[in-house]
């Protein structure tokens, strides 16, 4: 399990991102986790909901949306998405594939809320 | 109180790739092939180092990073073998990362031909850090069982090579070598397999071929 190693990497970013609104409080978070990122969402929110104390984001919600795993055909430029992780053209057979989505583990976007004085 | 929506759109692993790509790029301006080996627990990765010391030492510059929750035992095996050996105890933590090795730099030597980085047993979390590795390499050994590439599909996705180990056993298993292979390449059709025993030495020769090889491609790779 190296999900809270991850989820440590997704703290030191959210630092980064939400220092300009210092004292505001992160109310949720959104990642999109590839069924080839090797993470599991449900660990990641398990390491999420154990990180997050004392933190900007400690009222925070995590979000994970899953992302499929799709490919694009060097050879016959069909684009599909891989099933069973058989990593072979669906329309050709073909082997040299282009990975085009589900090994990204990002950060897609968080919301702040900010105090009305602001 | 008012909301305030951020995009990000950043990898959590961004980090980790950048650390990655500096020390890629100190290799191979070095010339160094960089092998990153990965396994279960157990499936021989330090003793197939200790072979390839043997087997590579006496004509090339080698030098070994082990990682290992606890404990030197890893390094001190391949000390003994005359191979310079760091051991990174990563305390609990299931994996390295790129700077990690990062730190160990300024000890490596500077002539160096080989570098091999054992990462800790497991199947599951080395396979998402990229340690600036040319090679990433995946042992199975027999005893675990032919049907693992489909449980594990990114440790098999990101290899470039897989080494079934262990084949001396294979007479006492249900261990079907052509189940395994043929899994393997469905995750990854780019895969180059190996069969390797490291105790009688059965197929290590090919491996040791193909590793020549690829260094050589590394350090010209127009020739």
């Amino acid at each position: 399990m190296h999900e809270l190693s991850l989820i440590a990497g997704l703290f030191d970013l959210l630092e980064e991102k939400a220092g300009p609104y210092s004292g505001a409080k992160i109310v949720s978070v959104k990642l999109r986790v590839g069924r080839l990122s090797g993470a599991v969402p449900e660990l990641l929110t398990t390491a999420f909901d154990m990180y997050k104390k004392g933190t900007q984001a400690e009222e925070a919600a995590l979000e994970t949306v899953e992302v499929p795993v799709r490919v694009r055909c060097r050879s016959c430029g069909a684009e599909f998405e891989v099933e069973d992780f058989v990593f072979h053209c669906s329309a050709c057979q073909a082997t040299d594939l282009e990975i085009l989505s589900g090994t990204e583990l990002v950060l897609d976007k968080f919301e702040l809320e900010i105090g009305e004085e602001k | 109180m008012k909301r305030k929506e951020v995009e990000v759109l950043e990898d959590l692993l961004s980090s980790n790739a950048r650390a990655a790509a500096e020390l890629k790029r100190r290799l191979l301006e070095r010339g160094v092939l960089a092998v990153n080996l990965m396994s279960s627990p157990g499936a021989g990765k330090t003793t197939l180092l200790e072979r390839l010391a043997e087997r590579l030492a006496p004509r090339f510059r080698l030098a070994v990073i082990e990682g290992d929750i606890e404990t030197e035992r890893d390094a001190e095996r391949i000390r003994a073998k005359g191979i310079p050996a760091w051991q990174i105890q990563t305390g609990g933590a299931c994996h390295l990362e790129a700077k990690m090795i990062g730190r160990l730099w300024p000890e490596l030597p500077a002539e160096l031909d080989f570098l091999f980085i054992e990462n800790v047993g497991n199947l599951v979390c080395p396979a998402g850090y990229d340690l600036g590795e040319s090679l990433r390499c995946l042992l199975l050994s027999t005893p675990e069982g032919d049907d693992k590439p489909k449980k594990y599909p990114k440790a098999f996705q990101t290899a470039h090579c897989l080494i079934l180990s262990k084949t001396d056993l294979l007479a006492h298993l249900p261990f079907d070598p052509e189940r395994a292979r043929k899994e393997a390449l469905e995750v990854n059709p780019r895969l180059e397999i190996f069969s390797v025993s490291a105790l009688t030495g059965a197929g290590l020769e090919d491996f040791v071929t193909f590793l020549l090889h690829q260094r050589q491609k590394l350090i010209s790779p127009h020739a």
